[in-house]
């Protein structure tokens, strides 16, 4: 690597230093990077130390690395997001579109051709499209090069920094006095000034660098390895040992093993209860906006019971053993070694059992030949029944509908069950079908000489619950936290400077600051106070007066 | 119950005349040759009744609190009254940071717009439902009000800025999205007056139309001047729709809104024209002089320094403690809801407004404009996502 030495110091830096590392002379050769002058003000940005994206220009790596170091790129990179962002809240997105519906079709008929062109954009899935996830791998990306690109020689620079510094150095800082006479003391009084204000003060040879608040230099950088870790910890969703998704339900007094648990943990469902407001007196209150809203839920929770298995065998009937017992309510899942169980649905009055019983079609009475009961959840095939009769299910429609003439099943949740039977009187191999279910009852023939009739039937609520493992959120609350302590470090605190220069009998003095000059200038004005050492001017303030 | 909700909202009035007053005593003491940073008599009385005034609302929020039993922000009025407390408090902060009364003139005004404009939606105490009930909906909804709402400081002190600096000698660009912005404060307030008169004759015109496979029922509270789509006017003497609204808004009441946006477009068309001809020249050119004696400097630093607070503020309210909670509410904790994009949107904008201005030396005006249009981001996120997109986070 090129070397460049300084002429006042003889110090060897590194290509592209703009101000001297150890005496902090403005370099000949590196002056156009940061176009300085001689009569100018020094521009300080970075310590004017080396960048490599300022330095180097030739081969690729050098072009990919300097443009993306760029803070222009990284802005412009940022508002194209924002805009694409947007694009995606002109009409909902895929998932937020009835579940039944098909994206095809629509779009189209409930926006017309603009939904038309929004779905065959992709814009429906925008934000897991691959363009996005460019976006914003791209933005990931120059985080890390222009952070790197700045923070590693300012590191350098604000490490090796020394008292003693070079007269130009001293006199073109935005802050600067000079004073012809100082005595000992008065030196002696502004350090220890400075010293109170709880400045460190390193010295050499008469030299004197007062500094505080260095550490908020490095905010921009920590608050940016923040956002990394926790874009880091948003890729890591797609590694499936990271993130579980699942669902299950679970009728009341069922129990079920929990998904993504290999059969360790069953779940028992005691009850389902579901709220609204306008029970208790308390919701007095709310009448108004009941009256106007409608029914508004108040509750929906899930009486749990959880289960251990210590049989490991698989096929083996399971050991449970009681765990805890706990309700699941929106807002408070119940956690379990990492998996958190959610209320995310139910199922209210879903049929349980029915009961039927076979009675002379043309009896008025109804009278009981026999009778047999179906658990909806576990159907039998066949029901061999008193009196010799015998009855099996052809067709169960748990939740029955008719599609165009022909009966169907809606959901596999029986909230219309239907049947259709085939009953087989005694002594007979040739059955009569009926048709059975709710308010209904159709001989298909016309001819029966028996009829199914539904005499009682049972009911429960069945309870959705999420299962959910997300190991990354630790590295997201990490993520946030550090980029929060760096927003923080940089913005609200400032790196203050002071340089005391001793001339003949008097001193130079210098002040920069990364932001607040102010909040500086205040500072040195106490620290002077009481000594003959003349109040630093604001040259960048005189020469806007000019 | 009833009384003390009563109490409530004379607690909210008190504070909106107090606030009233106060804006006029700021503006008093702009007046004076001296410059603005001045304390003067009229000032410390402005910010006396300020701060009278925002007790007298914390009044109306606790008492409210009692009364419902939940932190009132959970709907659209309570939501949108809490986001002007919190920038008449922000002010107060920045006031006596900077002593700028000018800002007093331009700030409480915005937050007395908010508050009457809150006051518009259903103002009856409603329930929560479950996905509500959670100690993050109070965390979450005060942190990301108070961030934002000093960010609307930041776009006080931008607007300020802008009054001041852009050339009103002939007519530009600038001058014309000036007074656009100043354009959209009067279309507000419109709003607020066409809604106010006619609610006061309690206005009432029904359609019913289909939506979605089924006919449903509208009421309209101002005249139709767009009615439902395919909608038949049901209410007999009253005035039938103009034209119909596009079939592809969304949602049952879609219509409505975009009728009640038509007439606050136009109420507001009318008050900013009544101005136009009183002044004889742009709003802000009559504006300009008020501002001669102020440090332009000074309001770019507060309105830098409003971006500076307002961007953490807003990121752990907005964007983590938001998160925490849809984790737990929704079990995810990030889910391309439209609020959740758009306060992404306005993360990252600031984001950029702060690179642009710490590293690429955007101050003054160029600083100004984007305080003005992050300030716009806010607003449709808060008004027009509610009201036009709806999702998870629509109230009304």
């Amino acid at each position: 690597m090129k070397k460049i030495t300084c002429e006042a110091c003889q110090h060897l830096n590194p290509e592209g230093t703009v101000l001297c590392e150890s005496c902090g002379k403005p370099l000949e050769e590196d002056q156009y990077i940061d176009g300085n002058n001689k009569t100018k003000l020094l521009n300080m940005r970075y310590e004017g130390s080396s960048r490599r994206s300022q330095t180097y220009n030739k081969s690729i790596v050098d072009q990919i690395w300097n443009f993306f170091s760029s803070v222009k790129v990284g802005v412009t990179l940022i508002v194209i997001t924002l805009i694409a962002s947007a694009a995606g809240t002109i009409f909902p997105q895929r998932m937020y579109i009835p579940p039944t519906a098909s994206p095809a079709t629509y779009y189209e008929d409930t926006y017309g051709i603009l939904g038309q062109i929004y779905y065959q954009l992709g814009f429906h899935e925008l934000y897991s499209s691959w363009w996005y996830m460019i976006l914003i791998a791209l933005i990931g990306i120059s985080i890390i090069i222009a952070s790197i690109d700045r923070v590693v020689p300012l590191y350098r620079a604000l490490k090796h920094q020394k008292p003693v510094r070079h007269k130009s150095f001293i006199s073109r800082q935005r802050l600067h006095s000079k004073t012809e006479d100082v005595s000992k003391e008065d030196k002696e009084l502004l350090i220890k000034g400075l010293k109170k204000q709880r400045y460190k003060v390193t010295e050499d040879n008469g030299h004197v660098l007062a500094e505080k608040g260095r550490f908020s230099r490095w905010g921009p950088y920590v608050n940016h390895c923040g956002l990394i870790i926790f874009l880091l910890g948003a890729l890591l969703r797609f590694v499936p040992f990271m993130y579980i998704d699942d669902f299950v339900w679970v009728r009341e007094g069922e129990t079920k093993v929990i998904p993504e648990t290999h059969s360790k943990y069953y779940i028992e469902n005691k009850e389902f209860i579901m709220e609204t407001y306008g029970d208790s007196e308390e919701d007095a209150r709310f009448e108004q906006a009941l009256a106007d809203k409608g029914p508004v839920a108040k509750n929906f929770q899930t009486n749990a019971v959880i289960y251990e298995n210590s049989e490991t065998t698989i096929g083996a009937e399971p050991k449970l053993e009681k765990v805890l017992e706990d309700s699941i309510r929106v807002n408070h899942p119940l956690k379990l070694e990492g998996i958190s169980l959610y209320q995310t649905s139910y199922q209210l009055n879903e049929f349980k059992s029915m009961s039927f019983i076979i009675h002379e079609t043309d009896d008025q009475e109804e009278e009981e030949l026999a009778s047999f009961t179906v658990d909806l959840a576990d159907p039998a095939r066949e029901y061999n029944l008193d009196n010799g009769f015998r009855v099996t299910i052809d067709q169960y429609f748990a939740d029955y509908y008719l599609d165009n003439g022909i009966p169907r099943s809606q959901s596999d949740h029986p909230k219309n069950p239907a049947f259709v039977f085939s009953v087989y009187p005694p002594n007979s191999d040739d059955p009569e079908v009926s048709f059975a279910g709710i308010g209904r009852n159709v001989d298909a023939t016309g001819q029966n000489e028996y009829k199914v009739g539904l005499q009682n039937f049972e009911i429960r609520d069945v309870t959705g619950l999420t299962v959910r493992r997300d190991y990354t959120l630790p590295i997201l609350i990490i993520g946030g936290i550090i980029f929060m302590i760096g927003v923080v470090q940089g913005m609200y605190w400032q790196h203050r400077r002071v340089w005391i220069h001793p001339t003949e009998n008097g001193v130079w003095l210098a002040g920069h600051t990364n932001k607040n000059y102010f909040g500086l200038k205040k500072d040195i004005e106490k620290a002077i106070d009481g000594t003959t050492i003349q109040m630093v001017v604001d040259q960048a303030e005189e020469n806007k007066k000019e | 119950m009833g009384d003390l909700i009563t109490i409530s909202s004379n607690f909210l009035y008190v504070a909106f005349i107090l606030y009233l007053i106060a804006t006029l005593f700021f503006g008093g003491s702009i007046r004076g040759k001296k410059q603005q940073e001045k304390v003067t008599m009229s000032s410390k009385i402005a910010i006396v009744l300020t701060i009278a005034g925002f007790l007298a609302q914390l009044g109306y929020f606790i008492t409210r609190w009692i009364a419902s039993g939940h932190a009132p922000v959970s709907n659209l009025f309570e939501f949108t009254t809490f986001f002007g407390m919190m920038i008449v408090f922000a002010f107060i902060i920045l006031y006596f940071i900077y002593k700028l009364n000018i800002l007093g003139v331009f700030t409480l005004p915005v937050a007395l717009l908010i508050i009457a404009y809150a006051s518009m939606f259903p103002r009856e105490i409603s329930p929560l439902v479950p996905s509500l009930k959670s100690h993050w909906l109070y965390i979450h909804v005060t942190t990301v009000s108070l961030g934002e709402a000093i960010l609307a400081v930041s776009f006080a002190a931008g607007l300020i800025y802008l009054i001041k600096v852009v050339d009103q000698t002939k007519k530009s660009k600038k001058t014309t999205l000036l007074e656009i912005i100043l354009y959209s404060l009067f279309a507000t307030l419109g709003f607020v007056i066409i809604t106010s008169v006619f609610s006061a004759v309690n206005y009432n015109a029904t359609f019913e139309f289909p939506f979605e496979g089924e006919i449903s029922e509208v009421d309209y509270h101002l005249p139709p001047i767009a009615g439902p789509n395919d909608g038949e006017l049901l209410t007999t003497e009253r005035m039938d729709s103009l034209f119909e609204a596009p079939g592809w808004m969304q949602g049952v009441n879609a219509a409505r809104k975009f009728n009640t946006l038509i007439w606050s477009l136009l109420t507001g068309y009318g008050l900013y024209m009544i101005a136009r001809l009183i002044l004889r020249k742009r709003v802000a050119a009559a504006i300009q002089p008020l501002l001669k004696n102020t440090n332009a400097d000074l309001v770019d630093e507060v309105s830098y320094r409003a971006v500076a607070f307002g961007f953490p503020i807003f990121t752990l309210g907005g964007l983590v403690f938001a998160m925490i909670w849809a984790q737990e509410a929704w079990n995810r904790y990030w889910g391309w809801d439209p609020k959740e994009v758009w306060a992404l949107i306005t993360w990252f904008f600031y984001a950029a407004f702060l690179h642009l201005r710490l590293s690429q030396g955007w101050h003054g005006e160029k600083s100004a404009w984007l305080a003005v249009i992050g300030f716009a981001i806010i607003m449709f996120n808060l008004i027009a996502v509610n009201l036009i997109i709806a999702g998870l986070h629509s109230y009304a």
